[in-house]
C-alpha cells in the first residue's frame, strides 16, 4: 500500500481533478442555463438552447454530487466544517439546483407561455447561482474562515452569512461566473447555428474579457493585501490526522510562497490566460470544438491556481489559525484513502468512456427543425 | 435546553426531506425494470405497441425522476450541513459508500437516462435496450450503496474508534459491504420499489380499462404489472428483513419495540397480534397473542430466547456505567496522549464508549452522572413502543392487502378476463397509494426504531448535529417545506395530466386523446 503522506497528497490532487471535472462538465450546462434568457429570443430558440444540454445535464451534475461524496470520504472534517459553516450558502446552492431537474423536464411539457417563461428563469437561477457561490466560497477560503475546533473536534463556526459577501470574495465570484458562462457560450456555439450561434459568440467575448480582467485584479489583490497562512511547527505528513496538533501563523504574502518555491507553478495562472486567449481565437475561426477544450484548460488553470496558492491549506481558520484544516490533518484513514483511490482509478475511465459515447450519439447541431419534428419528446 | 431543540429540529428536517425523497425513489427503482421488460418485449416481438408502452410509461417515469434527483441532492448535502459531528465521526466509513455510489451508480443512471429519452432515433433497437438496462442497473446500484451506508448505521461492523483522530475508522471494507443488515435491507427496499412501480402501472392501466380506452395498450401493461408486482410483493414479504433480525443488536431493540415485548418470554415466544402498549407502566394494557409464533419467526428455533425490553434496559444500564469510564478516560487522553493509566482504562471500557456518550445528554461531565441520570439514559435506549408497534402492523397489513390484489390481478391476467372485472379494476385503482404508504412507514420503523442512536451503540443522535442556531434551522426547514410543497403540486399536476391523457400524449396518432387531434379540436 502507498505511504500515508503520498495518499494524502494524491487525494488533494484527486479532489482538484473532480472539482475541475465538475467545472468543465456541469460548468458548460450551467453556462448555457445562465445564457438561456438572453441568447434565446423566442420559444423555439430557447428550446434549441435547452436541448443542446438536454440529454447530458443530469450526468454532468453527478460530477458535483461525486465531488461532494469524495470530499466526505476523503476529507470528512472539511466536509463537516465547510458544509455546516457555510450553511446558508450551501442551502442557496442547493435550492438553486432544485430548479434544474424540474426546469429541464417540466418546462416544455405544458404549452402556456407564462409557464415556460417561469421555468426559463428557473434554469437561469440554477445555472447562474452555483458558480457564483462557489467563487465566493473560494474567495473566503483564501482569506481564512472564522471557525475553531473544540478538543472533541466539534467544529464551531463564528461568522455570519453576510460576512461571506465581502468585496474580495465577490470578485472571486465574478471570475467564477464569467469563466463558467464563457464556457457555456463556446459550447452553445458548437451545438447551434445562425443567430443563436452569433449571439453566443458575442457573450463569449464579453465573458472572456470580464473573466481575464477579474482574475488579474483578484491576483494582484491577493498578492498585495490578502494575508496567507503558514504552518510554523514541524509538518508531520505521515502522522494520524489531528488538526489541533500544529501551529499556524498568518503572514503577508504567504500565498505566494509556493510560487517562489516551485516557480513552474506560475504556469497555472498562465494556462488560464492562454486558454482564454486561444478560445477567443478559435471561436472566431469557427473551431468551436477545440475552443471548448481550451476553455476547459483555462477553467482548470484558475482552479489549480487557487489550490496551489493555498497548498497545503484547505480551509484556513482566520480566528484560530491552529484549527486550520490542511492536506495533512483532514484526511480519512489510510485504508479509506487507498480504497477510494482504487475505486476512482477503476470507475473514472469507464465514466469518461461512456460519457463520451453519450455525447457522440447526440452530436451535431440542434436546430429549429429538430425541435419541430420532436415537439412531443424534446425538452 | 437549546441543544435539544437543535437536535429535534435537525431530526425533523432530516425526516421531512428523507421521507420526501423516498416518495420518488421507489417508483424510479420499479419503473426502470418495468421499462426494461416492456422494451425487451418490443425488441423481441417487434410490435409497435410495446415501444409505445416504453415511451409512454417512460414519460411518466421522467416526471417522477426529476424530483428524485432534486430531492436526492438535498440528502447528499445534509450530512455535512446538519450532521457535521456525525460526518466527522463516521465519515471515514460512511463517506466511502456514498462516494462509490456516485462513481458507480449515479453516473451510470444519469448518463443513460439522457440517451433513454433522446436516443430513440439515433440508436439501434438493441443499443437502446442496452441503454435502458444500464439505467436500471444504475438505479439499483445506487440503492445498494446507499443501503450499505444505511445498514452500517444499524450494525456498525468493520470499524474501530481511534482516540488519536477522535473518530471511527474503517478496519474491514468487505465487512461493511457484506454487512448482513445491509443485504437484508437492500432486498427488502428494492423489492418495495418494484412493488411501487408495478402498482403504478397496474392502477393507471386499470383506469384506462374501466373507461374502455386504449384497451390493447392498457391490457398489455396490466399483465406485465400484475406478474412483476406479484413476484415483487412475494419477495418483499418472504425475503424481507427477517434475515437481518437475529444479527445486529440494533435489531433486537427494534424487534422488542415493534412487537411490544416488555418481558423476555420463555422460548418460543408468543406473537402479539394486537396490543395496547403503555409507555408509563412499561407493559401492555391488553394483548392478543398467538403462542410460539414470535419465537419461530424471530429465531427460527424453538429454544432460543428473544430478549424483552426490561432485560435490554438492564443490560444497557450496565454498559452505560462502563461507558462512562471510557468517556472520562478519553477526555484525559485527548489532553495527554501518552497517559498510560488513562489508556488502559479506556481500552478496558472502549466497547461501551457509545453508551457512555448517552449520558452527555444529561451532563457534560459524565464522571459525575447520578444514578437517576443513568436510569434515564438506559430508558432512552428503547424507542417509543406504540408508534413502532402500530407502524409495523400497518406495513404488514398493506403488504398482505397488496399480495391479495396482485394475486387476483395475476390470476385474472392468466385467465384473460380482467378487462371484464370492474370490481378488480376499481380495487387496483384505489390501492394506488398503498406501496408509498408502506414504504414511508417502513422507513419510519427502521429509522425511528434506531433512536437514540445515529450509529447504533456508537454515536448518539443528540451528539451528531452541527453547531447551528435554532433560528437557522427553522429557516431552512421552512424553506424546504415551502419548496417541496410547490414542487409536489407541480409534479402531481403534470403526472395526473399526462396519466389522464394517456398514450395519446406521445402524439403518434395511434391512441385516444392524441395531442395532434386535440390541437385540431381546439
Ligand atoms: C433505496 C434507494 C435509495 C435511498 C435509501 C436513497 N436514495 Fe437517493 N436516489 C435513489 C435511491 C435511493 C435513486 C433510485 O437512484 C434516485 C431516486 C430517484 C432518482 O431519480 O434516482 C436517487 C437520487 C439521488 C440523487 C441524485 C442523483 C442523480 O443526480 O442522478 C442523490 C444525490 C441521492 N439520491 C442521494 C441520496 C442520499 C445521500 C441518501 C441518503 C440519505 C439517499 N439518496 C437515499
Ligand atoms: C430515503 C429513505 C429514508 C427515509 C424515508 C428515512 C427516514 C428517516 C426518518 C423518518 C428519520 C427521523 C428519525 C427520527 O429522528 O425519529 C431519519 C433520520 C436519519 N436518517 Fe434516515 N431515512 C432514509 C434513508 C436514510 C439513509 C439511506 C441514511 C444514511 C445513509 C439515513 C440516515 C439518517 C440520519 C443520519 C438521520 C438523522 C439522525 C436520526 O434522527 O437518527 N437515512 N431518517
Ligand atoms: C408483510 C410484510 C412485511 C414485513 C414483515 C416487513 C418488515 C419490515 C421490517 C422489520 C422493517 C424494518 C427494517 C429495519 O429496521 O432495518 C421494514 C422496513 C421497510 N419496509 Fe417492510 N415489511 C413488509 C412489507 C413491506 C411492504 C409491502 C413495503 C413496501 C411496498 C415495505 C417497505 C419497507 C421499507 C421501504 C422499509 C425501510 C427500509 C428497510 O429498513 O429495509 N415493507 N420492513
Amino acid at each position: 500500500m502507498l505511504e500515508y503522506a503520498t495518499l494524502k497528497l494524491i487525494w488533494w490532487g484527486l479532489v482538484g481533478v473532480l472539482l475541475i471535472g465538475f467545472a468543465i462538465m456541469d460548468g458548460h450546462d450551467m453556462g448555457v442555463g445562465t445564457l438561456l434568457p438572453f441568447v434565446g429570443r423566442d420559444d423555439v430558440e430557447r428550446r434549441v438552447i435547452i436541448n443542446t444540454v438536454g440529454p447530458h445535464w443530469d450526468g454532468n451534475q453527478v460530477w458535483f454530487i461525486t465531488a461532494g461524496g469524495a470530499i466526505f470520504a476523503a476529507w470528512p472534517l472539511v466536509y463537516a466544517t465547510a458544509f455546516s459553516g457555510f450553511y446558508w450558502a450551501m442551502l442557496a446552492v442547493l435550492w438553486a439546483l432544485f430548479f434544474r431537474p424540474v426546469g429541464f423536464d417540466y418546462r416544455s411539457k405544458i404549452h402556456h407561455p407564462r409557464w415556460r417563461q417561469l421555468w426559463d428563469w428557473g434554469l437561469f437561477i440554477g445555472g447562474a447561482v452555483p458558480p457564483l457561490i462557489f467563487g465566493v466560497a473560494f474567495g473566503n477560503l483564501l482569506q481564512g474562515v472564522p471557525f475553531y475546533f473544540r478538543p472533541d473536534l466539534v467544529s464551531v463556526y463564528q461568522g455570519s452569512f453576510w460576512a461571506l459577501l465581502n468585496p474580495f470574495a465577490l470578485l472571486c465570484g465574478v471570475v467564477s461566473s464569467a469563466m463558467v458562462t464563457a464556457h457555456g457560450a463556446i459550447y452553445l456555439m458548437h451545438r447551434t447555428e445562425g443567430e443563436i450561434q452569433r449571439r453566443a459568440g458575442r457573450w463569449l467575448n464579453a465573458c472572456l474579457a470580464v473573466a481575464a480582467l477579474a482574475f488579474t485584479v483578484a491576483g494582484l489583490w491577493l498578492a498585495r493585501s490578502i494575508d496567507g497562512y503558514v504552518i510554523t511547527s514541524a509538518v508531520a505528513a505521515n502522522a494520524l490526522p489531528d488538526p489541533l496538533a500544529k501551529e499556524v501563523s498568518r503572514e503577508a504574502g504567504a500565498w505566494l510562497a509556493n510560487y517562489q518555491r516551485w516557480p513552474w507553478l506560475c504556469g497555472l495562472p498562465l494556462l488560464a490566460y492562454l486558454g482564454w486567449l486561444v478560445t477567443a481565437g478559435l471561436a472566431r475561426a469557427g473551431r468551436t470544438f477545440a475552443g471548448f477544450w481550451t476553455s476547459a484548460l483555462a477553467l482548470g488553470g484558475v482552479i489549480a491556481t487557487a489550490g496551489a496558492s493555498m497548498f497545503p491549506f484547505i480551509m484556513p481558520s482566520s480566528t484560530h489559525p491552529a484549527s486550520s484544516l490542511t492536506v495533512w490533518d483532514s484526511a480519512s484513514s489510510q485504508l479509506t484513502l487507498g480504497l477510494m483511490l482504487a475505486a476512482t482509478v477503476i470507475f473514472m475511465p469507464l465514466i469518461i468512456v461512456y460519457t463520451r459515447w453519450a455525447y457522440r450519439v447526440m452530436a451535431g447541431k440542434v436546430t429549429a427543425d429538430y425541435i419541430r419534428e420532436h415537439s412531443h419528446s424534446a425538452y | 435546553m437549546s441543544i435539544d431543540h437543535v437536535v429535534d429540529v435537525s431530526r425533523l428536517q432530516f425526516a421531512v426531506t428523507a421521507l420526501y425523497h423516498f416518495l420518488f425513489v421507489p417508483l424510479t427503482l420499479g419503473m426502470t425494470w418495468l421499462l426494461v421488460i416492456m422494451e425487451a418485449t418490443y425488441v423481441m416481438t417487434g410490435k409497435q405497441v410495446y415501444q409505445d408502452m416504453t415511451r409512454f410509461w417512460g414519460k411518466l417515469f421522467g416526471i417522477n425522476f426529476a424530483l428524485g434527483v432534486t430531492t436526492g441532492i438535498t440528502m447528499e448535502f445534509q450530512f455535512g450541513t446538519n450532521w457535521a459531528y456525525y460526518s466527522h465521526y463516521v465519515g471515514d466509513i460512511f463517506g466511502a459508500p456514498l462516494a462509490i455510489e456516485g462513481l458507480m451508480a449515479f453516473f451510470l443512471e444519469s448518463t443513460f437516462i439522457g440517451l433513454f429519452f433522446f436516443g430513440w432515433d439515433r440508436l439501434s433497437r438493441r443499443q437502446h435496450l442496452l441503454v435502458t438496462v444500464l439505467m436500471a442497473v444504475g438505479s439499483n446500484l445506487s440503492a445498494l450503496w446507499i443501503l450499505i451506508a444505511n445498514g452500517w448505521m444499524q450494525n456498525p461492523v468493520g470499524a474501530e474508534f481511534s482516540y488519536h483522530t477522535m473518530r471511527m475508522e474503517m478496519t474491514d471494507f468487505w465487512a461493511v459491504v457484506f454487512n448482513p443488515d445491509a443485504q437484508a435491507k437492500f432486498v427488502h427496499t428494492v423489492s418495495a420499489g418494484y412493488v411501487t412501480g408495478a402498482m403504478f402501472v397496474l392502477s393507471i392501466s386499470s383506469w384506462y380499462l374501466l373507461r374502455g380506452r386504449d384497451i390493447e395498450f392498457a391490457g398489455k401493461s396490466f399483465r406485465i404489472a400484475a406478474a412483476f408486482g406479484f413476484a415483487s410483493v412475494c419477495s418483499v414479504i418472504v425475503l424481507g428483513d427477517e434475515s437481518g433480525y437475529t444479527v445486529g443488536e440494533a435489531q433486537q431493540t427494534k424487534l422488542a419495540a415493534m412487537e411490544a415485548m416488555w418481558h423476555t418470554e420463555p422460548a418460543p415466544a408468543p406473537f402479539n397480534v394486537l396490543a395496547w402498549p403503555n409507555e408509563a407502566t412499561m407493559q401492555n394494557d391488553w394483548q392478543l397473542q398467538v403462542p410460539w409464533l414470535m419465537g419461530l419467526i424471530g429465531t427460527r428455533s424453538l429454544s432460543q430466547q428473544i430478549p424483552g425490553i426490561h432485560d435490554i434496559i438492564a443490560v444497557n444500564r450496565a454498559r452505560i456505567v462502563s461507558g462512562a469510564q471510557a468517556v472520562t478516560a478519553l477526555a484525559r487522553l485527548r489532553q495527554q496522549r501518552d497517559d498510560a493509566v488513562a489508556l488502559a482504562r479506556f481500552n478496558a471500557h472502549k466497547a461501551d464508549l457509545g453508551f457512555g456518550l448517552l449520558l452527555k445528554k444529561y451532563t457534560d461531565d459524565v464522571s459525575t452522572a447520578t444514578p437517576a441520570m443513568i436510569d434515564a439514559a438506559a430508558r432512552d435506549t428503547i424507542p417509543k413502543v406504540a408508534p413502532m408497534f402500530w407502524s409495523f402492523r400497518l406495513m404488514v397489513a398493506l403488504g398482505m392487502a397488496m399480495l391479495t390484489l396482485f394475486g387476483l390481478a395475476l390470476w385474472a391476467s392468466v385467465k384473460g378476463d380482467f378487462a371484464r372485472r370492474p370490481r378488480l379494476l376499481k380495487a387496483a385503482l384505489y390501492c394506488l397509494p398503498m406501496p408509498w404508504l408502506a414504504c414511508e412507514v417502513g422507513w419510519f420503523v427502521a429509522e425511528y426504531g434506531r433512536q437514540p442512536w445515529t450509529i447504533y451503540g456508537v454515536l448518539p443522535t443528540h451528539l451528531s448535529v452541527s453547531t447551528l442556531s435554532v433560528e437557522s434551522l427553522y429557516g431552512s426547514l421552512a424553506g424546504f417545506i415551502g419548496f417541496y410543497t410547490v414542487l409536489l403540486c407541480v409534479e402531481m399536476y403534470l403526472m395526473v395530466r399526462f396519466a389522464r391523457q394517456g398514450p395519446g400524449s406521445l402524439g403518434t396518432g395511434r391512441y385516444a386523446g392524441d395531442s395532434a387531434s386535440l390541437h385540431l379540436a381546439h
